[in-house]
């Protein structure tokens, strides 16, 4: 152990040292101007008055990154798992490789010769003749050629990096085409470089959705409570288990987008009477959109933990404001919890006081505290890779959010309320008498503000900035992605992937809380991590070579 | 599963479906990684750099580190040197590698970064400390797929590093081509059981299947060293296995240093393990050891005591050129029967050498270059084959099709572990193919013959 675990145990209430000081030590190696960029990217956290962190801004060159690009934030989180609309990227062929299968947003077909697309790759595989000539021609017989192939009811069309410096306008490609085929053909401009990161394309992927998806079809939907789902993908069957809840309370879910969805359930979305959110980050624009257009309410849920999944539910019901429903809602709870306790009562006997941190996209970070805390066990730092300050600081601060030049350019629709179909539902003065008795609509407290007093927030964690913190305050387990998980295991501390689940799941609701309640007991308790050193490595000499190592080892 | 795919096979000429390929800067970054003390830095925006660490991590459940230029729109329209330079300083000041091996994207190559321009005042402003080494190679990735980023990064390293002395050593060069680490050391085990002195490069053991220690390396031991690199110049031979992969860097080093090239097959399968043992053989002038000879014996005894099993058995191949040329041979050796044989890799060439080595047993062989996995399965509908081999991606054909018998080979391998762990390459390697094509054939036959039939011995 390092010297700093002298001082005993220091305020995050592990061993190590202060908090400020492990910032100190993060920082130092940072050449003049990376040190001043990644010190306002870092913070000390007080729940009470959030501090202002410099999230969403651009990534330092060279510092190993844990971000990807908006192609991947549009294509790969938002627009990707809808399953029937078949899905083409225009570039050359790694965009479409690497975004084939390869997040969990977890799908299957549920009506009679529907395809799901998601098991397909399919891209205009850009070669140079395309970037010197151009690519529209190739893009318009790819078009042609998926629709003969599949007969899809809609085409997505995603261009990448390439796409925008030569100057294809896939937007009027996918004009002539819809012209042509008779079909709904839309496409994004996610072009890797725009904006800092995945977030970017969330935007961009809102837009789109919201001008060429939702409200077209008005067909009404025959259930008492309608709601909607944003910003849930189904990973590892998420979006399956808060169905089931919901259904259990007798409330229909007409679309979650966009996990587990089929083209027509977006279409017809906007016959909901509430929407309900819960990444942020990645759909807050689709709810404040369909709120303008159709004046449709929402708030922000979270179904990852047992209070957040309880609270979640309770509020769906009060928002509903009937007596059956509430009192169903209480009945489904009690149910559930049943199952639950039992396997918390007996985890919590080793995973009580140990510690986690979380660095993970733009809203698990956040979400997963809520599962360590029915652990007992304690958050010591956390942060995201591009979420921006108000899923850190909570809404409240968005007037105050400068746009900066790498985000500027980043379309904001401009929204007006639809005069006609405004007021299908009688939600609007419900949320006026719910608000005056002290309801919140569109809010999202943030991060910082559940986060205990001291802890390390860091936006865009830096590789190097994860092994001092691992080197300092050794964490029970570390949540975080496929790029980490092996360098913080080849530490000796466990990692969760907080993306993909580790092919598990699902984690959300009630069972998805028994999954990973055991997930992580498994990992916290297992013994591999004592069996990391040979017996012949066991004698004192054995034990000097060690320290040899780790002295070498150190980068 | 794959609903959508029917037997019916439209002419495609612009839209790829389930591609068998990448894009060239995953190969580039695979190279570097094989290099001891070298940092791969991807020159684009930070989506490819995250989308390769995350496929190469997938790939070998180790560790893969790799920085990026993280482009901005202001970078793409007025150029990435800023960036570079800025990753460049960063790069050596944080993370102190012993080089930096710089990749394009297809975003920096549509700009034209002049990236030997941009290094070189880097340098003279200092960013890149006097002792430490920063290589390049342009791996657009509209051009070929992740093979060619393999081999433009191998011969760009040569170039780079590659010295003549003008005193030849007793020393042969190995370029094992895009192979597994574990592949890598039964390659070296053979040259070393040969008794041969040998530079290989590049190198990913040690590197993509080290240790647990509970201490964790960025740099881990293995990878081709500066000095080999350099010391690569002064070899009397290269042996460069798998023409895509390797030929190139054995062509540049042969015009640089005139070391002479002798280009084989990747060592997969008997006769290319053959021609691989009797390289090294002609080359160190040395007999080959008694041991070799048996590991040699003991596979053609299991391919003699199989061969019921394998007799004419139809087979479905998909991967990277020369992993399915060598791959082919041993299938056509065994006496099975390759009838599709699919690459994402443009190149007749490849098409030349399967119909060459089915020539004999199966002119009919459908042999595609620049085709795709879409195809593949719509011909199996068309013409049921009895086994499938090929990367992750082929399981969702091989279940489609009623659980066809599938092998895993290739590159990726998301799902399963033995890759990394044992070689497919040499007797050795070649043995652990039969045994995993065998082992296919019977699982099948235990799970589906009626009770009457399941037999206690096979």
């Amino acid at each position: 152990m390092s010297e700093e675990t002298a001082n005993g145990k220091g305020p995050l209430g592990v061993e190590g040292p202060s908090p400020a000081e492990a910032m100190e030590q993060m920082l130092e190696v940072y050449p003049k101007k990376t040190k001043r960029k990644r010190g306002k990217q870092m913070l000390l956290n007080d729940p009470q008055t959030p501090k202002e962190i410099g999230a969403n801004s651009r990534t330092v060159p060279g510092i190993i990154t844990q971000r990807g690009c908006s192609y991947a934030g549009c294509k790969g989180v938002v627009i990707g798992p809808i399953y029937d609309i078949l899905h083409i990227t225009h570039g050359p062929i790694g965009c479409g490789w690497y975004s084939w299968l390869s997040r969990r947003n977890m799908t299957k077909i549920r009506a009679e010769g529907e395809t799901n697309y998601l098991q397909y790759s399919m891209s205009t595989d850009m070669q140079e003749e395309q970037i010197v000539f151009g690519g529209e021609k190739k893009l318009k017989e790819a078009i042609r050629e998926a629709y003969e192939e599949f007969k899809p009811k809609a085409i997505s069309v995603y261009a990448t990096c390439p796409v925008g410096l030569i100057g294809d306008d896939i937007h009027s490609v996918c004009r002539d085409m819809k012209k042509e085929l008779g079909i709904n053909i839309f496409g994004f401009s996610c072009e890797g470089y725009k904006g800092v990161s995945q977030s970017a394309g969330h935007h961009i992927a809102n837009n789109g959705v919201f001008k060429n998806m939702i409200g077209l079809d008005d067909t009404p939907v025959e259930a008492k409570y309608k709601i909607n789902i944003l910003g849930e993908y189904n990973i590892g069957g998420d979006a399956w288990e808060i169905d089931r809840i919901l259904r259990l309370c007798g409330i229909h879910i007409i679309g979650t987008l966009s996990g587990g969805v089929s083209y027509d359930e977006i279409c017809n979305c906007h016959m909901a009477d509430l929407n309900v959110v819960m990444c942020h980050r990645s759909i807050n624009y689709m709810a404040e959109m369909m709120e303008t257009k159709f004046g449709i309410p929402w708030f922000k849920v979270n179904f990852i933990g047992l209070e957040g999944t309880k609270k979640s539910l309770r509020k769906i019901a009060q928002y509903f404001g009937e007596k059956e429903l509430i009192d169903r809602v209480e009945e489904v709870i009690a149910a559930e919890m049943a199952e639950v306790r039992p396997v918390v009562q007996d985890v919590r006997k080793r995973t009580e006081g140990k510690t986690a941190a979380l660095f993970v996209g733009g809203s698990r970070a956040h979400h997963y505290q809520d599962l360590f805390q029915d652990m007992g066990m304690k958050v010591i730092s956390a942060g995201y890779e591009f979420a921006h300050r108000d899923d850190y600081e909570g809404r409240d601060v968005l007037p105050h959010i400068k746009v900066d030049a790498d985000t500027r350019n980043i379309e904001e629709l401009e929204v007006e309320q639809d005069t006609e179909r405004f007021n299908l539902r009688n939600t609007v003065e419900r949320k006026k008498s719910l608000e005056d008795s002290g309801f919140d609509f569109s809010d999202y407290e943030g991060m910082m503000r559940q986060m205990a007093k001291d802890t390390l927030v860091i936006d865009d964690i830096s590789h190097h900035e994860m092994e001092k913190l691992i080197e300092l305050y050794h964490p029970d387990i570390i949540g975080s992605g496929i790029k980490d998980k092996y360098v913080i295991e080849k530490m000796g501390v466990p990692c969760k992937q907080l993306h993909s689940y580790d092919y598990g799941g699902p984690y959300a609701g009630f069972k998805g809380a028994i999954n990973f309640f055991k997930e992580v007991d498994r990992m916290t308790s297992t013994k591999v991590w004592k069996l990391v050193r040979a017996p012949w490595h066991e004698d004192a000499s054995g034990e000097a070579s060690a320290d040899a190592e780790l002295a070498n080892a150190s980068v | 599963m794959l609903e959508g795919t029917t037997s019916e096979i439209r002419e495609r000429k612009a839209l790829r479906v389930n591609p068998a390929k990448t894009c060239q800067p995953i190969g580039a970054m695979y190279a570097a990684l094989g290099i001891n003390g070298c940092m791969p830095h991807s020159h684009g925006s930070q989506g490819c750099c995250a989308y390769h660490r995350s496929q190469l991590t997938r790939h070998y459940k180790e560790p893969v580190v790799a920085t990026t230029s993280s482009f901005t729109e202001g970078a793409s329209v007025f150029g990435g040197m800023a960036n570079l330079t800025t990753a460049l300083d960063n790069i050596f000041t944080i993370y102190d590698p012993k080089m930096v091996a710089v990749h394009t994207t297809c975003l920096s190559e549509v700009i034209g970064d002049d990236i030997p321009m941009i290094i070189a005042k880097a340098k003279k402003d200092g960013k890149i400390p006097e002792d430490k080494i920063v290589i390049h190679t342009n791996t657009p990735s509209f051009v070929g797929s992740h093979v060619t980023g393999f081999s433009n990064q191998c011969a760009s390293t040569i170039k780079y590093l590659s010295k003549s002395s003008g005193e030849t050593k007793n020393v042969v060069n190995l370029f094992p081509g895009w192979v597994e680490p574990a592949d890598m050391r039964e390659i070296k085990r053979l040259a070393g059981a040969m008794g041969l002195d040998y530079i290989l490069f590049p190198d990913t053991s040690d590197v993509l299947d080290s240790p647990q220690t509970g201490y964790y390396k960025m740099y881990p031991d293995g990878g081709t060293t500066l000095e080999q690199l350099e010391a690569m110049g002064d070899s009397f031979q290269t042996i460069a296995m798998g023409p895509l992969c390797s030929q190139a860097a054995a062509e540049q080093l042969e015009k640089q240093c005139n070391v002479p090239a002798k280009v084989i097959d990747l060592p997969i399968g008997l006769k290319a393990t053959d021609a691989f043992i009797d390289a090294l053989r002609v080359a160190g002038d040395v007999s080959v050891p008694e041991e070799i000879d048996k590991e040699r014996g003991r596979l053609v005894d299991m391919i003699s005591d199989m061969s019921q099993y394998f007799h004419q058995k139809k087979v479905a191949l998909f991967g990277d050129p020369d992993h399915l040329i060598s791959m082919t041979q041993f299938l056509v050796d065994v006496g099975m029967t390759p009838a599709i044989v699919v690459t994402g890799t443009p190149g007749k060439k490849f098409e030349r050498r399967i119909h060459e080595i089915c020539a004999d047993t199966n002119p009919d062989v459908v042999a595609l270059a620049f085709s795709d996995i879409h195809y593949l399965h719509q011909w199996i509908k068309q013409n049921p084959v009895d086994l499938l081999m090929g990367n992750t991606y082929g399981k969702f054909v091989a279940r489609a099709e009623k659980n066809l018998p599938f092998i895993r080979f290739g590159f990726p391998i998301l799902d399963r572990v033995g890759h990394r762990a044992f070689p497919t390459v040499g007797y050795a390697g070649a043995l652990r193919l039969l045994e995993k094509i065998t082992d296919a054939f019977f699982d099948l036959r235990d799970r589906n013959d009626s009770d009457e039939n399941v037999e206690l011995v096979l």
